[in-house]
């Protein structure tokens, strides 16, 4: 081990700490002017510390600020993203889990024929079918649903890969141990691989969540009832930078309201996010 | 192996029906379309070949975005990288407080890139931004709602700062795959620090390096639709109307569906591109058997 001089580790930890204020800045200046009146938000420099209207600032913007939003509660629009998120991450699991399974241990013809279909769909992200992908959810009538916020995103090559790279390393041995001691296909997936995957799935779970949470085009795309809104989308309407109406206390309540449950997810399960992001993207 | 005949076709199912309805079929139709082109009053469509690609590669407008994506993407990564890189390579020498550390450098991965944007414009607007103040009380004239570059900065400097905890986290696990034999025959044979960073760490470092720069390319070409679209809308002017959003604002706003669905699909020839470079240079350690 090379020796660092005491003055290179300073420099180091003031670097780091430099980074820190410049990664955190953003943040906190936005939990500073959530805690403001709207009168102290508009006169410029900003205090530096909280102010004292926090409860009154989350307060009405949890449970007094209908019709801020076009008539939409914070909750609901907190429920609609929990919701949209949720179903994204734990679809693209349970789908991608079965694919990969059945590619797998299982011989069939056309396996690699779907193995490539399902891998090519890395290449075609939303942005480059914007409208007839728009069309087919008309048709479909999956406009301002639920449905239509999350079964199209589902799809996943990357989760598909991942399971499929994760399954290939369980000995072969296992998989006949298991059969001759009369273990079905169905026995096999819960009794074996599934637990096997514990730590595959939560890894996974961290990033698909927050991928699902922090969508932006699709959830603009099929949503037009404000109902139905993600609070990143209504966070977008609430804004409006030409306008002086704008009612900077609670979207900056808001903006707080949409960060921080996924920071949360991230800085809890911080092993398996780290893990996930690394493997996933190996 | 399970013999079934049928099951397997059930597993996959889901998945494939999925990928079938939304993202096949929508990408032949983009292929589609981009060779039709509308009646202006949409009553009537001929198949016209290549003409939309034409058009499309020979107007200003997208020849602009082409520039500005560029500029955009490129900055973006560059940012990005070289700070995450100064952060990690600093976070490998101090022994205490290095998991703190990182847990404070990785939340911003958890902002939505649109609100990451909004958090940037809020304090840089020029009407009530603290920073903005602080700006113009230095004597800059800052204005990023009307100054096309001043905007172009603001937007690199959202989607560069929400990047930055990714990077650091690969940069952190590349550093630590360096061997560290070679780090210390190095300083027995008198290479001081930088030299050491330059001539070992730096190349080792190389497959990483490539890996992110694809990736933030990627990221910077797609994901920040949600920035443009939140903070400028492309303008003023045309000065940040990357790609993406152009298809976006022809598509869906100008409905011009001829030149949009062309322009769909010269990303799709770009993301090919990109992810055929990701896969023949990068995916090496990988091994799909």
């Amino acid at each position: 081990m090379i020796g660092q001089s005491p003055l290179r580790i300073f420099i180091a930890h003031a670097m780091l700490l430099l980074g820190i204020v410049v990664v955190a800045f953003p943040i906190y200046y936005t939990f500073v002017a959530s805690t403001q009146t709207l009168q102290t938000i508009l006169k410029p420099p900003l205090p530096m510390l909280p102010g004292d209207q926090f409860w009154n600032n989350y307060g009405e913007a949890l449970f007094g600020g209908v019709g801020r939003m076009g008539g939409v509660s914070v909750g609901r629009l907190l429920l609609n993203t929990t919701i949209m998120a949720l179903g994204i991450a734990v679809g693209k699991i349970f789908i991608s889990i079965l694919s990969a399974y059945a590619i797998v241990f299982f011989r069939f013809p056309m396996r690699m024929v779907f193995f490539w279909l399902i891998f090519i769909t890395l290449m075609l992200p939303v942005e480059v079918r914007i409208l007839p992908t728009y069309k087919v959810m008309v048709e479909l009538g999956l406009i301002d649903t639920y449905a239509g916020l999350i079964i199209p995103l589902i799809a996943s090559a990357t989760a598909t890969l991942l399971f499929r790279q994760f399954f290939m390393t369980i000995p072969g041995e296992l998989l006949e141990a298991a059969r001759v001691d009369g273990a079905g296909p169905w026995r096999f997936f819960f009794d074996i691989l599934l637990p096997l995957s514990r730590t595959n799935i939560a890894a996974l779970f961290v990033i698909l969540f927050i991928y699902g949470w922090t969508q932006y085009l699709w959830p603009l795309l099929v949503t037009n009832s404000n109902d139905m809104n993600t609070i990143v989308i209504a966070l977008r309407k609430m804004v409006s930078f030409a306008d002086a109406d704008t009612q900077w206390h609670l979207v900056m309540v808001t903006a707080m309201l949409a960060i921080v449950p996924p920071i949360l997810v991230v800085v809890v399960m911080q092993r398996w996010f780290v893990r996930g992001l690394v493997e996933s993207e190996k | 192996m399970f013999p079934n005949k049928i099951l397997p076709y059930l597993l996959v199912a889901p998945q494939l029906a999925i990928t079938l309805a939304f993202f096949y079929w929508p990408a032949g139709q983009a292929l589609y379309q981009s060779m039709l082109r509308q009646d202006p009053f949409g009553l009537k469509s001929k198949f016209v070949w290549f003409a939309n690609f034409r058009k499309v590669l020979a107007d200003p407008a997208y020849l602009n975005s082409l520039k500005v994506t560029v500029v955009f993407s490129l900055s973006t990564a560059i940012v990005a990288m070289g700070v995450a890189l100064l952060l990690a390579v600093m976070a490998e020498k101090v022994v205490r407080g290095r998991g703190l550390y990182r847990t404070l450098l990785i939340w911003p991965y958890a902002v939505a890139p649109a609100i990451a944007g909004m958090l940037w414009l809020f304090l840089f607007n020029p009407s009530i931004g603290s920073l903005a103040y602080l700006l113009r009380s230095l004597g800059i004239a800052w204005d990023p709602l009307l100054n096309g570059t001043q905007a172009m900065i603001l937007l690199v400097s959202a989607a560069a700062w929400k990047q930055i905890s990714y990077n650091f986290l690969f940069f952190v696990a590349g550093l630590q795959a360096v061997p560290k034999t070679l780090i210390e025959a190095a300083a027995i044979d008198g290479a001081g620090e930088t030299k050491r960073f330059w001539t070992i760490v730096f190349p080792l470092l190389a497959p990483t390096t490539f890996f992110l720069l694809v990736v933030n390319t990627v990221y910077a070409l797609f994901d920040t639709f949600g920035i443009v679209h939140a903070v400028t809308g492309g303008g003023p002017g045309k000065s940040t109307e990357t790609l993406v959003y152009k298809v976006y604002n022809d598509g869906f706003v100008n409905l011009i569906l001829g030149d949009s669905a062309a322009q769909s699909v010269i990303l799709m020839v770009i993301v090919i591109a990109l992810t055929a470079i990701q896969f023949r240079y990068v995916e090496r350690r990988v091994h799909y058997g």
